[in-house]
This record gives structure tokens, C-alpha cells and sequence, in this order.
């Protein structure tokens, strides 16, 4: 990155400052570092909607710039929070299994890896540890599988069907069946990852028992907003060039950019790939925030959450995406969490748990229909920028560049 | 062996339907040749397989000096290896300004982690600069090409072939929605660019071909039914019953 770039994309420099902003308030205002005014709970939601506004990024990057309307990403994020939820799980495991045999006589490796696979895997009936886990032991193993794993699969499946040519809608189907049978296939016993359970117990940090949670939520919060500032940074350089000329090209017109000389499947195929993997790191800190991750998580619904926060947030720019992730998400939290007071209509009482699915529903259609920018469009109106309402078709030389509707008018 | 481009007994069918029949055709390395036809006369489909859109039942279309075999590669590599096209529509990129779409078309390594770490130096400024100002957008560099007149579109699309640099350019109707004024820059541009490379203008606009003043190939149900000056096919029996005595 040369020097300069911050200086060329201010929008940049002005979401760095936030950002900054906002971790060090909520540090100064949390129960660990600060007054306690935010509840631990509170921090770790917050800390979760950062991850989340970083999977946004990545959807806005292939969504908003390429326009492939991909519906399976979250299956890299779940992917990476399964991958570093391994390693969480098996060493907190070994450092229970090796106290409480405490004093008695050093276990052999194997005794060792037993005890600990019966402790994981007793809640499926199996006490061998499947293959998948023959790296758990190993944090820098288990967080190079983070980016490996869902980079190998997104690639692979990229390179299949951006090779094949498959566009549109048909993408969006592929993209969707891939994240239904990846977690159909992780809801099965046998797939060497919990079945249904998941796996649990992620927000205790092996090696660090001497820190409460009121610190680890706040480190990860740091940690969390450290990624989304590095992959805003990365999103901004990487739509600045004549790479993001490219890919712009290739969302509103495939065949001119192929003309053009432009190998558009390896394009796509670089941004699939690029933005599964950060999709994997935001899910891979998310994971231990929660503190649990079963194969729901990647159910397709998440997927096209995920495109709803997009778009309601303004596809097509970056903060978008991220302002909608972030504003979509909490509010659904607030919602979902019962705290909305119910309306009561005489004849029916609108309870909100239930019926915010159908309020998030319809604004998304409203948004789509009238405010194609989303949220991010505000920003426009703020700074005056209205381009005017082109409609119909060109009229051709004579009437110059005034298209059908204006000309009538 | 001057060809550029040489197709040979090129045939094609969509459902049944036969576009092209056994078409052969060759041009030099700097020529200017006009196609004409009536309508479904084969032409479009005739660029679209040279540029790798259409894949032919059979024949062979080779290609400059190592005679590549242009059937084996894919629309990105035919475009690399020096092909140009001008589409019947103007396409731009409607989003990004005329100094973006310019850029994207400037020669220059297609890679994509080249083109993530490409930054335009002071020299391809100055290209997009002069290329814009020839094709009259020197004081639109900063606009977006959405708001461009049709015309203008026209042109830009013109600039950007020109940044490509291309060995053989296809032209379809290029004179399609210009003025008349613009019409005879066009001319004037054509006959300039065929000096140095391979220009072939697919064009129904009789008036049009008169002025171009090169070598015509008038195509009728997929194949070459006259290949001469317009006045020599102008006077051809076949050529004046194909187009007038219907």
C-alpha cells in the first residue's frame, strides 16, 4: 500500500476514527477496564456485531462490487468458527482431564487422547477421536485450518462453477444448496464434530483461567475491531484500483469485460475465495464469543440474513454494508430479546419475537423498492449528492444525453 | 502469407438453423474491409466466432504469424492476443467515469494480482489523456460515462478499442446512432486506423460503405455471395437480387 491511500479514500480514515472511538469507549465503559456501565453480556454482543459487520464487508465485496449474489457465505464463517472452536475445546478438555487425574502417575499420549475424546465425544456415543481432530491439539495448526479450510473449499467450489459458467440466480441456488449440505452433513454423529450439539463451552480460553470474562469479552471486542479495521483496509484497497474498476465492470456487464481481454472466471474466483476467507476469520471470532456453534449457524437462513443486512445497508460501498450489518443485527437482537414492549391492538397483541421476521421481511422489500441505496444512501442526501432520475431508454444522438422520460418532461 | 486472420469453411447451426455455411474469409494485416448483408445474413454470428462467443460445427480460423488456432481459446485470450470488437450498442460501463473505463481497456497485464497492485503511472495518464482527447472527451475524463450522449458512448467504446491496442478490430455498425457530422469523423477514424492494422466494419448503411472506400464482402444465408469494390458488387446480378428483388 502506498503512502497516500488513506489521504485518497477519506471514507476510510473517517470509519478507522469510529471505530477507534467506539472500542476505546466501550472499554472505558465496561466491567473490566472501565465504570461497569456496560454489562459484560453487552460487550460481548457488540463484539459479535463487529465480526458480523466484517462478514458484511466480505458479502458487500462480492455482492456489491462483483454481483454474484452469493447465499452461502456463512458456511465459511461457520467453518472457521468450527476450526479454531476445535482447538478451544480439546485443549480446555486436556487441561480438565490432566487436573483431575492430578498427582496420579503421567498418562501415556494415547491414555491421554482417550480420556479426552470421552469427555468430548460421550454426548455421541463415541470415545475415539475422529481424524478431522488430529491437528486440535495445536493452536497455530488449528488457526492456519481457519483460513485453509473454507479458502480450499470456496476455491474448489468456485472453480467449478464459475467455470462452468453458472451466472445469476443459478449461483445463488449453488451457493445455497453448498451451505445446506455442508450443515446437514455436520448435523450427522458421525461427521467427527458433534452432531447437533456442536461444540461448546468456547468463551473459556485455555491458558488464561487467571482472566475473567469481563476481560476476555473486552480483549475480544479489541481483537474483533483490530480484523474489521484491517479488512475495511484491505476492501477499500482492493475496490480502489483498476481491480475494483474490473470487478464493477464485471457486475454490470460479464461479456465486455471477457472482451476486454479479462479472464472473468479467475476475477471471480480470486474474490470468492478472498472473501470466504475473511468471512472464516470473522466467524472464527465470533465462535468464542458466543461461546457455542452448532450446525444451525450455517443453515441457509443465515446466509440470506447476511445479504439482507447488505442491503439494507447500501450495497455497493463499503460502510454500507457495515452500517447495515451492524444497525440490522442489534436491532434484531433488541427485538428478539423480548426487551420491545408488545402492542396490543384490542382484537390481537402484536408480540415482536414472532413478528420481527415480518417487520425485518418487509423492510427489506421496502428498501429494495424505494431505496435501492439503503441506509448508506443517507449519506448522499446529507452531502447534496442526487443524481437525477434516469429512466427509459437512450433516444440517440439528436436529443443529446437526455434519456425517454426527461425528454417527455 | 500476409493474413492476419484466416477463416476457412467455417459452418454453424442453431437448432437446425444454419447461420453460417461453409465461410471463408482472410484479411492482411492492414486492410479495411466492409461486410454487408441483409438481415440474419450471418454477420454477427461471423464476429462472434472470431472472438471466441460462438464455437462453429466445423472449419478453422487461424491467426498472425505463428498461425494460432483462435478455436482454442476462450473470449479473455482471442481479446489478448489482439482482437478488438466494437458491439452494435454502445457498451460501456455506465457506473465508472470515462477516465476508469479507459484505464480498465489501457494494455497492460490482465492478471488479477497484477491488476490489484497495478497503480496508473504518470505515462498512462497521459495515454487515457491523449486517447480521450482523440476521441473528442478530453474535458469529460472525470464523468461518469453514464451521462454520456449516445454518440459519445459510441466514442468512448472507439477510445477504449484504441487503448487495446488490437492487431484486427471488429466493427458492428459503427455508424449506428451518430450524426452526420460524427458519421464522417467515424469515416475519417476508420480509414486512419486501417494504415496500421486490420479493421472490419459490419455495416448495412450503403452511404456509409461508399465512403469507407475499401474492399466489400457481401454475405447472404451464412456464406460469401460477392467479395470486390461496391461497385463491383453493386453491379453483381446476385448481390442486386438478394437485396432488391425480394
Amino acid at each position: 500500500m502506498k503512502p497516500g491511500f488513506l489521504a485518497k479514500n477519506p471514507s476510510v480514515l473517517t470509519f478507522l476514527l469510529v471505530l477507534a472511538i467506539f472500542t476505546l469507549a466501550i472499554t472505558f465503559l465496561s466491567d473490566a477496564y472501565g465504570s461497569g456501565l456496560v454489562s459484560t453480556s453487552m460487550v460481548k454482543t457488540l463484539g459479535k456485531t463487529l465480526c458480523l459487520c466484517l462478514i458484511a464487508i466480505a458479502m458487500d465485496l462480492i455482492w456489491g462490487y462483483t454481483g454474484i449474489l452469493s447465499l452461502g457465505h456463512f458456511a465459511f464463517f461457520g467453518l472457521g468458527g468450527y476450526m479454531v472452536g476445535m482447538w478451544l475445546m480439546f485443549a480446555r478438555t486436556r487441561d480438565i482431564v490432566l487436573a483431575s487425574a492430578g498427582g496420579a502417575l503421567p498418562m501415556t499420549p494415547q491414555e491421554l487422547s482417550d480420556a479426552i475424546a470421552s469427555q468430548i465425544f460421550g454426548v455421541v456415543g463415541a470415545s475415539e477421536l475422529p481424524t478431522v481432530w488430529a491437528f486440535a491439539g495445536s493452536l497455530p495448526a488449528q488457526l492456519a485450518l481457519v483460513v485453509l479450510v473454507p479458502g480450499l473449499l470456496a476455491f474448489v467450489f468456485g472453480w467449478l462453477a464459475f467455470h462452468s459458467r453458472v451466472t445469476g440466480v443459478y449461483l445463488s441456488i449453488l451457493t445455497q444448496a453448498m451451505t445446506l449440505a455442508l450443515s446437514l452433513y455436520l448435523f450427522q454423529n458421525d461427521s467427527g464434530l458433534r452432531g447437533n450439539n456442536g461444540l461448546s463451552g468456547l468463551q473459556n480460553i485455555p491458558g488464561i483461567e487467571g482472566a475473567g470474562q469481563d476481560a476476555v469479552s473486552v480483549w475480544f471486542l479489541w481483537a474483533s475491531a483490530l480484523a474489521l479495521a484491517l479488512g475495511y483496509m484491505l476492501a477499500s484497497f482492493i475496490v480502489s484500483g483498476k481491480f475494483g474498476s474490473v470487478i464493477r465492470g464485471i457486475r454490470d456487464d460479464e461479456a465486455r469485460v471477457r472482451f476486454l481481454g479479462y479472464s472473468v472466471e479467475s476475477y471471480k474466483l480470486f474474490v470468492f475465495t478472498l472473501t470466504a476467507v475473511i468471512a472464516a476469520i470473522a466467524g472464527a471470532l465470533y465462535y468464542p464469543q458466543a461461546g457455542i456453534i452448532n450446525p444451525a449457524e450455517m443453515a441457509p437462513i443465515a446466509s440470506i440474513y447476511l445479504a439482507v443486512w447488505v442491503a439494507i445497508g447500501g450495497r455497493g460501498r463499503l460502510y454500507g454494508a457495515v452500517v447495515g450489518a451492524a444497525f440490522v443485527s442489534l436491532v434484531s437482537t433488541w427485538f428478539t430479546g423480548g426487551r420491545v414492549p408488545d402492542v396490543n391492538l384490542g382484537f390481537y397483541t402484536v408480540k415482536w419475537v414472532d413478528w420481527w421476521s415480518v417487520l425485518l421481511g418487509l423492510s427489506f422489500v421496502l428498501v429494495t423498492l424505494f431505496a435501492p441505496k439503503g441506509l448508506a444512501g443517507l449519506v448522499d442526501l446529507v452531502q447534496g449528492l442526487r443524481p437525477p432520475r434516469r429512466g427509459g431508454t437512450p433516444l440517440g444522438p439528436d436529443d443529446g444525453s437526455l434519456q425517454e422520460q426527461e425528454a417527455v418532461e | 502469407m500476409n493474413h492476419l486472420l484466416e477463416v476457412s469453411g467455417i459452418s454453424v447451426t442453431f437448432d437446425g438453423f444454419r447461420a453460417i455455411n461453409n465461410l471463408s474469409f482472410s484479411i492482411g494485416t492492414a486492410e479495411l474491409r466492409a461486410i454487408i448483408g441483409p438481415n440474419g445474413a450471418g454477420k454477427t454470428t461471423f464476429m462472434d466466432i472470431v472472438t471466441g462467443k460462438t464455437k462453429p460445427d466445423e472449419g478453422r480460423v487461424i491467426w498472425g504469424e505463428k498461425s494460432t488456432n483462435l478455436l482454442k481459446l476462450n473470449e479473455a485470450k482471442i481479446a489478448r492476443a489482439g482482437v478488438g470488437r466494437k458491439f452494435q450498442r454502445p457498451t460501456v460501463f455506465e457506473d465508472q467515469s470515462v477516465a476508469e473505463n479507459l484505464m480498465m481497456a489501457l494494455k497492460a497485464n490482465r492478471a488479477p494480482w497484477s491488476v490489484l497492485f497495478w497503480r496508473p503511472t504518470k505515462a498512462d495518464h497521459f495515454k487515457v489523456a491523449a486517447l480521450a482527447e482523440e476521441v473528442g472527451l478530453g474535458d469529460s475524463l472525470a464523468r461518469k460515462s453514464g451521462e454520456l450522449s449516445h454518440g459519445q458512448k459510441q466514442w468512448l467504446e472507439i477510445g477504449m478499442l484504441l487503448a487495446q491496442e488490437p492487431r484486427l478490430l471488429l466493427v458492428d455498425e459503427p455508424a449506428a446512432g451518430m450524426t452526420l457530422a460524427e458519421r464522417e469523423q467515424t469515416t475519417a477514424l476508420l480509414v486512419d486506423l486501417a494504415r496500421t492494422r486490420a479493421v472490419v466494419v459490419v455495416e448495412h448503411d450503403m452511404e456509409f460503405v461508399r465512403r469507407l472506400g475499401c474492399k466489400v464482402t457481401v454475405l447472404h444465408e451464412g456464406s460469401v455471395l460477392a467479395e470486390g469494390s461496391l461497385d463491383h458488387v453493386t453491379s453483381n446480378p446476385k448481390v442486386i437480387e438478394v437485396y432488391l428483388g425480394r
